[in-house]
């Protein structure tokens, strides 16, 4: 079994690393590189709480090889907010309240943006619908679904 | 444990030439969330991967001159359902594409992964049994087209050969006056494994008052998914209308043979089985009637 160089670039900064031929990419990010923002929850593509964008798709990072990440381009949590400055779905879950245990919120805050990058307008059912891969055992949903209209609506009124 | 090599060729060739070489101990994967997680959870030995997304002949998609698509077998989902032209033409494709899994799940999730993983709930494989669509399998020997009711032969089982991997596949162009429509029963709203589910391609006559042909297939009722000639035949030269959906629904009941389970029991799963089909031979026709 022989490791594989992999060379990516995530959150905007080039990365080398050594991959295990069978390990998933959440578990290279967390073990390898030390970006432990991206969850393990189900670890088997049910939760959510691992998602980055990868190639510029929404994925579970427990669902994609890390060997696949060679040449592709990753965000994970640690790449949304702007230095100190928190991206504003970061601000609207705290504002409303939007966690509880907070396991699953760097990965509600990964699929959110993913959605609101392409499309700003998204309704109430258009965010539910899009995150229904995302699991979460404290709030109920509603304030997290919130959070994402509020921050929505920030957006708009100041374009990144 | 012991994946031993990732591979990823760039040719259906190489491809073939890995699986033949290595037999069963080769797996090939496009979105991998179903293969990943049977090797993580030991549910599956596989000591090679072979990542068939550097192979351009499985990852385009084309609608020909005839009005037929063609799929590689590793196209994603979200990429099918985010096509207008291919949603205006296929909606049935896009009514399984766009409910397997979550978004997550869809921007890698493949049509032929979802076919290849056999599972008799598979969300896409109802649909392209009553889209009447071809597999397109290569081997050492050339490549050979399969009937995609044919291609499951039990849970996780298929007739793929050692040394066989699915390049495509290809669904006829739609024909005049017809339409179709896919649907499953889950617990929840979304993100869940069909309790069963139903696809239907019928044609009407011109005046969209009487079926000509229909094709049928239930899933998550019996080991694969069926095409069910008795329901096709309970509508063919029927007048569209309550009773003669209701003939076909019995028809697609008495064809179910579940199996009860976590997710539901037998006399549940049959019941649903005649639920689906109703329902999706109204919302068929409803597109036939707007085509």
């Amino acid at each position: 079994m022989s490791k594989k160089h992999i060379t990516t670039r995530i959150n905007g900064e080039d990365v080398e690393f050594l991959a295990e031929p069978g390990a998933s990419l959440l578990a290279a990010l967390r073990d390898e590189l030390g970006l432990t923002g991206s969850k393990e929850g189900c670890n088997n593509g049910n939760c959510g709480a691992c998602n980055v964008v990868f190639d510029g798709a929404l994925v579970n990072a427990c669902c994609v090889l890390a060997v696949e990440a060679n040449g592709v381009e990753i965000t994970t949590i640690e790449g949304v907010a702007n230095g100190e400055e928190l991206h504003p779905l970061q601000t609207s879950f705290l504002e409303n309240a939007a966690l509880q245990c907070g396991i699953c919120t760097p990965g509600f805050i990964v699929a959110a943006k993913a959605l609101l990058d392409k499309e700003p307008d998204a309704d109430e059912a258009r965010i539910r619908h899009w995150l229904a891969g995302n699991l979460c055992r404290c709030t109920g949903y509603d304030k997290i679904v919130r959070a994402v209209l509020d921050a929505a609506a920030d957006m708009r009124r100041t374009p990144a | 444990m012991a994946v031993k090599d990732y591979i990823a060729p760039s040719s259906v060739d190489d491809a073939v030439a890995v699986l033949s070489e290595h037999g069963a101990d080769a797996r090939p994967f496009a979105g991998g969330t179903d293969l990943i997680i049977q090797v993580r959870e030991r549910r599956r030995q596989v000591g090679i991967m072979l990542d068939v997304k550097k192979i351009p002949e499985l990852m385009e998609y084309s609608i020909g001159a005839d009005g037929s698509l063609r799929v590689g077998a590793a196209v994603a989902c979200a990429r099918l359902y985010n096509d207008a032209e291919v949603a205006r033409r296929f909606p049935a494709l896009i009514d399984s594409a766009s409910l397997i899994g979550g978004i997550q799940i869809q921007s890698r999730a493949s049509l032929g992964g979802n076919l290849c993983n056999s599972s008799p709930a598979g969300d896409s494989i109802p649909t392209l049994i009553a889209l009447g669509a071809t597999c397109e399998i290569a081997g050492r020997g050339g490549r050979r087209t399969v009937p995609v009711e044919s291609f499951c032969t039990g849970p996780g089982a298929n007739v793929l050969q050692p040394g066989e991997l699915l390049v495509s596949l290809t669904f006829p162009a739609p024909a005049a006056n017809s339409g179709a429509a896919f649907e499953r029963f889950i617990p929840r709203n979304e993100m869940d494994i069909a309790v069963a589910n139903a696809a239907a391609n019928v044609t009407l006559s011109a005046d969209g008052a009487t079926f000509t042909a229909a094709r049928i297939a239930i899933g998550a009722v019996a080991p694969t998914a069926l095409l069910v000639a008795e329901t096709g035949a309970a509508l063919a030269g029927k007048p569209v209308s309550a009773d003669t959906i209701a003939a076909a629904a019995a028809a697609a009941r008495a064809a179910a043979r579940p199996i009860t389970d976590m997710r539901g029991s037998a006399d549940q799963r049959r019941h649903l089985a005649g639920v689906l089909v109703t329902r999706v031979i109204e919302k068929a026709v409803e597109r036939a009637r707007k085509a």
